[in-house]
């Protein structure tokens, strides 16, 4: 036997490479004179211990979930989409654009356009990165490292020197119109009797997890899903069965890019209500964890952006009131991937005695 | 632009050029034994802070050297463990090592120094200083050559004349020795090794070392030469742009060379945008400056201006076969 039963692989690898992860760090913290069970009581208390916390760490999640989707619509067709960050930057100019050009009677029509707008420029912004792998076999991984660095430079122009306002010193667009403001948590009937008005979660929280059903039954429902599937496990089959490379890397990139792009609704349109520089984060990258840790399904990535967004909010809470610097979280998230998409080998074979034992036993 | 203000510009070049040509050179040694290195940039973050933390404990910048390339060759260990040992996505190792850095870093800086994750201002012997070559005082006197000499061959610390011999000898290792011929067979097409009895694992651990070699130097010229001290994320994408710059130069040597001091030249003139408007007689916007090594390299990559072809074998774990 060498091969782990299907549940482990989907839950267990991923929760061993979670814990040896957390291991690493808390061995971290102690090395730097820090307190591991007060780290984690801090994350815990100031992520999950209150509404407030609540309200940051689902707007995290939000942004994870699209970025999340983006990587694992990718993966699907064997692209490694690693350009996330300049997708959602992108996304963000987009946003800016849509909510600047009108004076919004009301936030759902602003939200549908900026989706809109988002999606369109993080589609556009994957589009020549994944053309060129198409057509001319350009390492899409590299391409779209370069087009984040591209996406960096023309977001600094664009807020510079056309989307800046006249008198305004720091680069930045100007403040959306009212109409372009997405209600919050704490605005949202039912919601608002446990979120205070303070909180930046908002409702793209409830599109993020459209967006997740959505991919769900575009990858397993519908006959493009069954192409991208069928082209990521078999380059070769797939063309033999009359499946078109060139379609199904440009789609399944499209895609991918529009969902990163889409994150910009929740962080530019939902939170700071204007575009500012690099305004997604490092959330792009962020999707490159949350997939492998979600193992590139809908559902996983859901939960994974949760855990993330613990994560973040928590290793916020934790710079705030601890010793501990915030960079943790840094390395915290690349030891994840480290873990769940380099060393999962490892841990494999760290499992498969145990397994062995147990067939042997029953 | 007059004289002067040339090679001024053309000295900074070398200086900025110095480091993308140690970590292209770096990833040269790794992707000609087929091991795609993301990671050149984490390397380098992780050399830099360590070379700026001990050379600012010891006042040793020769010790802050040493350390800087331990710590990047951890890196390019924990590396070959997850892509050559446990046959990992090696992409996915090398994204993952950068975040490391960038968290590590300043962690163990901010535990150290307290000065908010850079380590303290070095200065006297914790540092590389410029060196005068021999013959810059008889050179003075005469025109153009004297100024060029003095100001852009010589006056440079140690490490950025280490960084130009590694051209040539790297040329030399790759091109003119057994261990050259298999390490870049190694990439090409891995079975062909092993059934000739070379050991595969071996050769590209060994081109990991020298990845992780060059990518300590890099750091450690970027904290105790170029600038005095570690800061955060002070690398700044260098570690990318060296990248782009091996796929520029085609994964060969002496076309590093000209493409890391081509963006070096790039970076240079974005200091100065007073010499681009004097020159050009229009402004360039600094993002497009910033941007052309990487739109550059694009445009090689989609093979319109020659081709780029990588190794054949880059980025697959070998299997042998049982």
């Amino acid at each position: 036997m060498t091969k782990l039963p299907t549940w482990a692989d989907l839950v267990l690898v991923p929760l061993i490479s979670l814990v040896l992860a957390a291991a690493i760090s808390a061995i971290v913290i102690l090395a730097i004179g820090g307190d591991p069970i007060e780290a984690v009581t801090v994350m815990v208390d100031g992520a999950l211990g209150s509404p407030y916390g609540w309200g940051y760490t689902l707007y995290y999640t939000t942004s994870f979930i699209f970025t999340g989707l983006a990587v694992t619509v990718a993966y699907h067709a064997g692209q490694f989409n690693i350009g996330g960050e300049g997708q959602a930057q992108l996304g963000g100019l987009g946003v800016a654009l849509v909510c600047l050009a009108l004076p919004w009677p009301h936030w759902s029509m602003a939200l549908l356009a900026a989706s809109v707008g988002a999606a369109l420029f993080g589609a556009a912004w994957a589009a020549i990165p994944a053309w060129l792998q198409a057509k001319r076999g350009s390492h899409i991984v590299i391409t779209t490292i370069m087009f984040n660095y591209i996406g960096a430079a023309l977001i600094v122009y664009m807020l510079v020197e056309v989307l800046r306002p006249v008198g305004q010193m720091d680069p930045a667009s100007a403040r959306f119109p009212e109409g372009a403001k997405l209600p919050n948590f704490g605005q949202i009937p039912g919601f608002d009797l446990i979120f205070s008005n303070k909180v930046p979660a908002n409702v793209s929280f409830f599109v993020a997890v459209a967006a997740c059903f959505a991919v769900w039954a575009l990858l397993w429902r519908t006959k493009l899903g069954y192409e991208i599937r069928a082209f990521g496990k078999s380059e070769s089959a797939a063309v033999y069965a009359g499946i078109s490379p060139v379609r199904v890397i440009m789609l399944s990139m499209l895609i991918s890019g529009g969902l990163a792009g889409l994150m910009a609704i929740n962080n530019v349109m939902g939170e700071s209500e204007r575009l500012v520089q690099n305004s997604s984060e490092g959330a792009g990258f962020i999707g490159i964890a949350v997939a492998l840790m979600g193992r590139n399904h809908p559902f996983g990535v859901f939960l994974a952006a949760l855990l993330f967004g613990f994560l973040y909010q928590g290793g916020a809470e934790m710079g705030l009131w601890t010793t501990i610097p915030i960079e943790l979280r840094l390395l915290l998230q690349g030891l994840v991937i480290l873990f769940t998409g380099a060393l999962d080998t490892m841990v494999r074979m760290m499992l498969l005695p145990f397994f062995r034992l147990a067939r042997r036993a029953a | 632009m007059d004289y002067a203000t040339l090679i001024e510009v053309l000295g900074s070049t070398l200086r900025l050029g110095t480091p993308l040509l140690l970590a292209c050179l770096a990833g040269l040694y790794s992707e000609r034994a087929g091991i795609f290195d993301i990671g050149l940039e984490g390397k380098m973050l992780m050399a830099a802070m360590a070379s700026g933390a001990v050379a600012a404990l010891t006042g040793s910048a020769w010790l802050g050297l040493g350390a800087g390339i331990v710590a990047s060759l951890i890196f390019a260990m924990i590396h070959g463990l997850a892509s050559i040992t446990f046959r990992g996505n090696q992409l996915i190792s090398g994204v993952a090592l950068n975040f490391v850095a960038s968290g590590a870093t300043v962690l163990i800086a901010q535990t150290l120094f307290h000065q908010g994750g850079r380590t303290p201002p070095l200065s006297g012997d914790a540092r590389f200083h410029g060196i005068a070559l021999p013959g810059v005082e008889a050179l003075s006197s005469v025109p153009w050559l004297g100024p060029f000499y003095a100001k852009v061959i010589s006056g440079h610390s140690l490490l950025v004349y280490l960084a130009l011999a590694a051209v040539p000898l790297t040329w030399w290792l790759l091109f003119r020795t057994r261990f050259g011929l298999r390490l870049r067979a190694v990439g090409e097409n891995p079975e062909s090794v092993d059934t000739a009895g070379v050991s595969v694992i071996r050769l590209r651990y060994t081109a990991l070392v020298l990845t992780g070699v060059l990518c300590g130097i890099a750091g450690a010229y970027m904290a105790t030469a170029l600038q005095a001290g570690f800061g955060r994320e002070m690398t700044a994408g260098r570690g990318y742009i060296a990248l782009a710059a091996l796929i520029f130069a085609k994964w060969r040597p002496w076309y590093a060379l000209g493409a890391t001091m081509l963006f070096g030249f790039l970076q240079a003139i974005a200091l100065r945008p007073d010499v681009i408007e004097g020159t050009l007689h229009m402004k360039i916007p600094v993002p497009a400056l910033d941007a052309l090594p990487y739109i550059l390299t694009v445009i090689v990559l989609a093979g319109f201006v020659g081709r780029a072809i990588p190794p054949r074998a880059g980025g697959q774990p070998y299997v042998k076969e049982r």
